[in-house]
């Protein structure tokens, strides 16, 4: 199948083409892409053309945070569900966490879920394998059995290995063969029975803190452990401008780690539990106004590599509950890509330096020729409406999980089309 | 989201629930404490009795056990002439079946005039009043008994109704919370009122690990000041009011022991004597005598913890007349 993709913006962050042009999709594949002077290549007759009017056509996007909910959370969220809501949201790859039940900590777990996702129309699904077996933090994975099973990297969810010497030991071996450990910084004893960012507003709410220093501490921790084992490290869910502080110095210290930082914690802080509001009850919690401003800073300026969504799809009855109650967790790979745009307007970030940080940038961080248009890759690909304004509703999102604390905010970044392997995924009209 | 509807107050900004004391303006709370004032009198009666609820079911639901709170409810409820029905709800056994929501439900399906809710987590009654909200049947009144550390909404009116009564002007005071404030729903409601009511100077006393992290913000714009040195807390205070010290705080290093902490923060007579010679004590009950006060302190000349009892149910009434009962006698 041959198609052209004609009459768009289109922006490849790795390379920084950004112009009027087409692109070429043959076989699965980016032919490549021109404007008006480069002309169409050689013998390309295009067997079906989309019309980009008016939009951007860039790479599809890769969320390195995302919560599938199978195997064993069906009823929050299921596959074919959220792979509907991925190609909505002009997701084309995805990280899922191994806080599955049972916990991706076995090869034929992972076998199943990646034979599962492999269906057209569905985003690409990288496993993050469970570091220690069962997320107890005791005993290690088979990791190099789960690397061949296809996980990308490893790592704890959110929950924390207590005993330090677990730790370094897994990152030594993680290190002997080259696999990344993608870890959340939290001490386990200092957010315990923590909901909220300890600061002013849980304290007029009266709500238990999780202080910075839980945070702080735990990636003190595994900076000093990566720095001695050798093992890239790379920080999810990042929260917090002293975690920040933290992982520059350690850049500047020579030490290679990366980080990312989530949509919820880009854009929103701790007054957003406004009257308890459960869809503000997040993992990590919502800091304060100075830490958000941070972050948002830290990832226009390469302090931070990478935005997620960290899609975590809650069935209703477990956010109607007091807020300390509810489950943790936000919908949100429908609100990425608006999400990046609305950062990116409101940081002054110009749109391919933004959308590198969900495209060509967790590309890197996954160690693949990916999220660019080079020619010969797979033909991933978003093509949105900049100007497309929505209401975020409980209607419009295709996640079986509703759960977002943006529920009611207008923003722009339509989709319009979503391609994947160069099958149409998505077309907003219906006609995929 | 931000800038959401204070839910205890309707579109036209009068109260409907009774939450929290955040957001109450200086003039609602007077309102309530001028409509407490007649009720203290009907206690005083041979009939103790008026008919402003009469008709009407108050449930007094609480999914955390409290008799005292529970009785002060009831008896402010059955003076207004209202029924009432009481549910122990075992939070426990609500863990294993039905949900806070369904129960809720279930009893406003009873045709439920009014919810006195006490509950282990804070928030809880907001739920409770956004769901009625949400499902139409916002005749139905929360009232919030106590919510996690939260709020005690009624416990901070009575005490604001107990200053008032002894020291009118709200606008001269200095005054001192003493104890356990990271864990008290009643300080916070406390907090709220003194900061809403204009008093210049609010001390919060106590040792680090009973202190809000960031106890000197926790209320945008109130005149808090920390202190850790109970001496220049009391110093020159017209009000002292005490906090209760849970039994449980001596496990999870919070405090050494209860020996230590009397010694540290205890209100003696000797302390206490530096504080105005006028000041009166208060405490919101049941009081550790020994822990956080000594004996010749809570019987003395400046305590005024039994008055706070008798005004706590004339302020229930009025909170209650206000809500369902549109107007006082």
């Amino acid at each position: 199948m041959k198609i052209e993709i004609r009459n768009g913006r289109v922006i490849d962050p790795a390379s920084g083409f950004d112009q009027p042009a087409s692109v070429y999709v043959a076989d699965g594949r980016i032919l490549g892409s021109g404007g008006a002077a480069q002309g169409v290549p050689a013998g390309f007759q295009p067997e079906a053309v989309i019309d980009a009017t008016g939009c951007i056509v860039c790479p599809g996007l890769i969320d390195l945070s995302a919560r599938l909910r199978e195997p064993g959370f069906e009823y929050k969220a299921t596959l074919e569900s959220e792979m509907k809501a991925a190609a909505a949201g002009g997701v084309t790859r995805l990280v899922c966490p191994p806080d599955t039940d049972p916990p991706l900590d076995e090869p034929g777990l992972v076998e199943m879920l990646k034979h599962r996702a492999r269906q057209p129309g569905f985003a690409h699904v990288h496993p993050l394998g469970a570091l220690t077996v069962g997320l107890a933090g005791q005993r290690l994975t088979e990791m190099a059995e789960l690397a061949e099973a296809g996980c990308i990297a490893f790592g704890q969810a959110s929950v924390s290995i207590v005993d330090t010497q677990v730790l370094l030991r897994a990152m030594q071996y993680a290190a002997t063969f080259g696999f990344p450990v993608w870890l959340q910084a939290q001490d386990a004893h200092l957010a315990r029975n923590g909901v909220a960012h300890d600061g002013a507003v849980a304290a007029r709410l009266g709500l238990a803190g999780i202080p910075v220093v839980a945070e702080t501490v735990a990636l003190a921790t595994y900076l000093q452990l990566a720095r001695e084992t050798g093992a890239r490290l790379h920080v999810r869910r990042l929260s917090s401008a002293a975690g920040l502080a933290l992982i520059r110095a350690a850049r500047a210290d020579g030490l290679a780690v990366s980080c990312e930082v989530s949509i919820n914690h880009l854009h929103l802080c701790d007054e957003n539990i406004g009257f308890f509001d459960a869809h503000a009850r997040l993992d990590p919690p919502l800091r304060s106004a100075a830490d958000r401003a941070a972050l948002a800073a830290g990832l226009a300026d390469g302090g931070i590599d990478v935005l997620v969504s960290d899609h975590t799809p809650v069935d209703d009855d477990e956010k109607q509950l007091p807020f300390a109650e509810a489950e943790t967790g936000a919908t949100g790979l429908e609100l990425l890509l608006p999400l990046t745009l609305k950062w990116a307007a409101d940081s002054g970030v110009p749109l391919a330096a933004a959308l590198a940080r969900v495209t060509s940038e967790p590309a890197r961080i996954l160690g693949l020729e990916r999220g660019c248009l080079k020619p010969g890759v797979p033909a991933d690909l978003c093509v949105f409406d900049p100007a497309g304004r929505f209401t975020v509703s409980r209607e419009r999102l295709r996640s079986q999980g509703k759960n977002t604390p943006f529920l009611g905010r207008e923003l722009a970044g339509e989709v319009r089309y979503t391609l994947i392997d160069g099958h149409l995924a998505y077309a907003a009209d219906g006609l995929a | 989201m931000m800038g959401a509807l204070n839910p205890q107050l309707n579109e036209h900004g009068e109260l409907i629930h009774l939450l929290s004391l955040d957001g109450l303006s200086r003039e609602m709370i007077h309102d309530i404490l001028d409509r407490a004032a007649p009720f203290t009198e009907i206690a005083e009666r041979e009939v103790k009795k008026v008919p402003l609820l009469r008709g009407k079911s108050v449930f007094n639901l609480f999914f955390e056990n409290s008799t005292r709170t529970r009785t002060t409810f009831e008896i402010a409820a059955k003076r207004l002439s209202a029924d009432v029905i009481n549910l122990n709800i075992n939070t426990s056994s609500a863990a294993k079946g039905e949900s806070l929501l369904d129960t809720v439900d279930n009893l406003a399906a009873m045709q439920a005039d009014m919810f006195v809710v006490r509950h282990a987590s804070s928030g809880a009654p907001y739920l409770i009043a956004q769901h009625l909200a949400a499902t139409g049947r916002n005749h139905i009144h929360v009232v919030n008994a106590g919510d996690g550390r939260h709020s005690h909404p009624t416990q901070g009116l009575l005490d604001m109704y107990t200053i008032r009564h002894y020291k009118q002007d709200f606008t001269r005071l200095t005054v001192a919370v003493v104890g356990d404030i990271l864990h008290s729903r009643v300080a916070r409601s406390q907090l709220h009122a003194l900061a809403t009511l204009g008093v210049p100077e609010i001390r919060l006393v106590g040792p680090k690990t009973l202190l809000p992290t960031a106890a000197d913000r926790m209320i945008a714009g109130a005149p808090l000041r920390v202190c850790h040195d109970i001496a220049d807390g009391l110093r020159g205070a017209d009000v002292v009011m005490m906090l209760r010290l849970q039994n449980e705080r001596m496990q999870g290093a919070l405090l050494p022991s209860p020996q230590e902490y009397f010694k540290s923060y205890g209100l003696t007579p000797e302390r206490l004597a530096l504080a105005k010679p006028d000041a009166i004590v208060m405490h919101p009950g049941p009081m550790n005598r020994g822990v956080e006060i000594d004996s010749a302190v809570a019987d003395g000349r400046q305590a005024v913890i039994l008055p706070q009892v008798t005004f706590g149910i004339a302020v229930r009434m009025a909170v209650m007349s206000m809500l369902a009962g549109g107007g006082t006698q």
